[in-house]
């Protein structure tokens, strides 16, 4: 790992003023992913500020149709949390599948899709959700918000603070994760939300992606039946050693099927 | 250099540290409290895995600058004197070791697990230690022993 400046700001706006003026500065929130990318020096920021001490970016509130969760939340307080699972227990089970219980630990919703690895979990989960994601100056929508491999509408000096999710009917993810990564290979979140469902798919593409198609069928029949003949064309998808586009291009139905079972 | 002080299996302790200096080399390197050890590199493998504010982490992905302030227990924190924690005298019982490079790794992934899971079954057991390998292939033993340990304490 190549040196860098340390800093622990208390307040967001503290965390704003020292992203600027400096050569490459990265904000550190778990650092499940930004700490192993820099141990192969993959990644070199040269300053690190540190969002620990931050106030504000903690907490799980539920306000009636609306669960919103802080950015520093770690996974494993999500998966543990009884107002997650009451409300979504599909996020609930969704976090508690990230990495191993070590990570867990450590890593954080903002933290995740802040990075919008095209392999995690987490981008799924707002974008089927219709999750808003709110930062220190806008509200994003997750439609708008998650735009391709790593790539995020974030700003360079934008931070997430919370997300907000919408508490749906029925949720279901199911992935097929890498055995040795546990990143997914492909997830499927299925979402009814009021009368529309929302099938995000993550792993499978160069970024998470919605399928109309199995939207359109799950709403008016919210069974695997409805999709089991729906599926996605291979075309541009993930192909590595791991599994081609078509194996992915397949997975995406079965484990769609799934999370609408699961959601059952 | 910035210091960092932290609390390490109930002693306050403070050395200077690069910032890049990674918690699982400030606990072994500056510490001297080898238990803890590094096998992987790349996050995988669970051999540092130490308590940080009483949960279980990968001390290879924490910077030592990260825990300033932080309780830390390592393995060297769990025996009370010549006393063993009833997971390491299971680990004794059971020979949920064989080299034993992951035994510290896996013993305070053992701890954490029981904190949160008092009683679990196998399967939860198998989940659970997804972050810790054995190259070895121990894990039969492993699962043997956290189990007895769960029924002990």
């Amino acid at each position: 790992m190549y040196e860098f400046d340390y800093h622990t700001p208390q307040t967001i706006d503290d965390a704003r003023a020292l992203l600027s003026g400096r050569d490459d500065p990265k904000l550190l929130a778990g650092g499940q992913t930004l700490l192993p990318t820099m141990k192969q020096r993959l990644a070199a920021p040269s300053d690190l500020i540190d969002l620990r001490k931050v106030t504000g970016l903690d907490g799980i509130t539920g306000a009636g149709d609306t669960l919103r969760i802080g950015a520093m939340v770690r996974h494993a307080a999500v998966a543990a949390s009884d107002e997650v699972r009451q409300a979504i227990p599909a996020l609930a089970a969704l976090a508690g599948g990230i990495g191993d219980p070590l990570v867990r630990h450590r890593g954080t919703l903002g933290g995740s899709i802040a990075n919008n690895d095209p392999s995690a979990d987490y981008p799924a989960g707002c974008l089927a959700l219709a999750a808003t994601i709110s930062t220190d100056r806008r509200e994003i929508g997750a439609d708008e918000f998650f735009l391709g491999m790593f790539e995020t509408a974030l700003e360079e000096d934008e931070i997430i603070t919370g997300v907000a999710f919408p508490v749906p009917r029925k949720a279901g993810y199911a992935k097929f994760p890498n055995p040795a990564s546990r990143y997914a290979m492909v997830g499927v979140f299925v979402a009814q939300t009021g009368n529309a469902v929302r099938v995000a798919v993550t792993g499978a593409g160069p970024g998470v992606f919605r399928v109309p198609a199995m939207e359109t069928a799950l709403a008016s029949d919210f069974s695997a039946q409805a999709i089991a003949d729906i599926s996605v064309p291979s075309d541009g998808l993930l192909e590595d050693l791991h599994g081609s586009a078509e194996y992915r291009a397949n997975l995406v139905t079965v484990m769609a099927k799934r999370a609408v079972q699961s959601a059952l | 250099m910035p210091t960092v002080t932290m609390t390490v299996n109930g002693k306050q302790r403070s050395a200077e540290a690069e910032t890049r200096t990674l918690l699982v080399s400030f606990l072994r390197e500056q510490l001297g409290l080898t238990g803890t050890h590094v096998g992987c590199d790349t996050s995988q493998c669970g051999a540092c895995v130490v308590h940080v504010d009483g949960v279980a982490v990968k001390s290879c992905t924490l910077l030592a600058v990260q825990a300033d302030g932080a309780e830390v227990t390592t393995i060297e924190g769990l025996a009370k004197g010549r006393e063993l924690h009833p997971i390491q005298a299971a680990f004794k019982e059971h020979h949920g070791l064989q080299c034993g490079f992951c035994t510290p790794g896996m013993i305070m992934t053992a701890v954490d697990m029981l904190r949160r899971i008092p009683e679990p079954d196998e399967p939860t057991i198998r989940a659970e230690l997804e972050g810790n390998f054995c190259r070895c292939t121990g894990y039969h033993n492993i699962v043997k022993a956290i189990k007895a340990a769960s029924e002990a304490m």
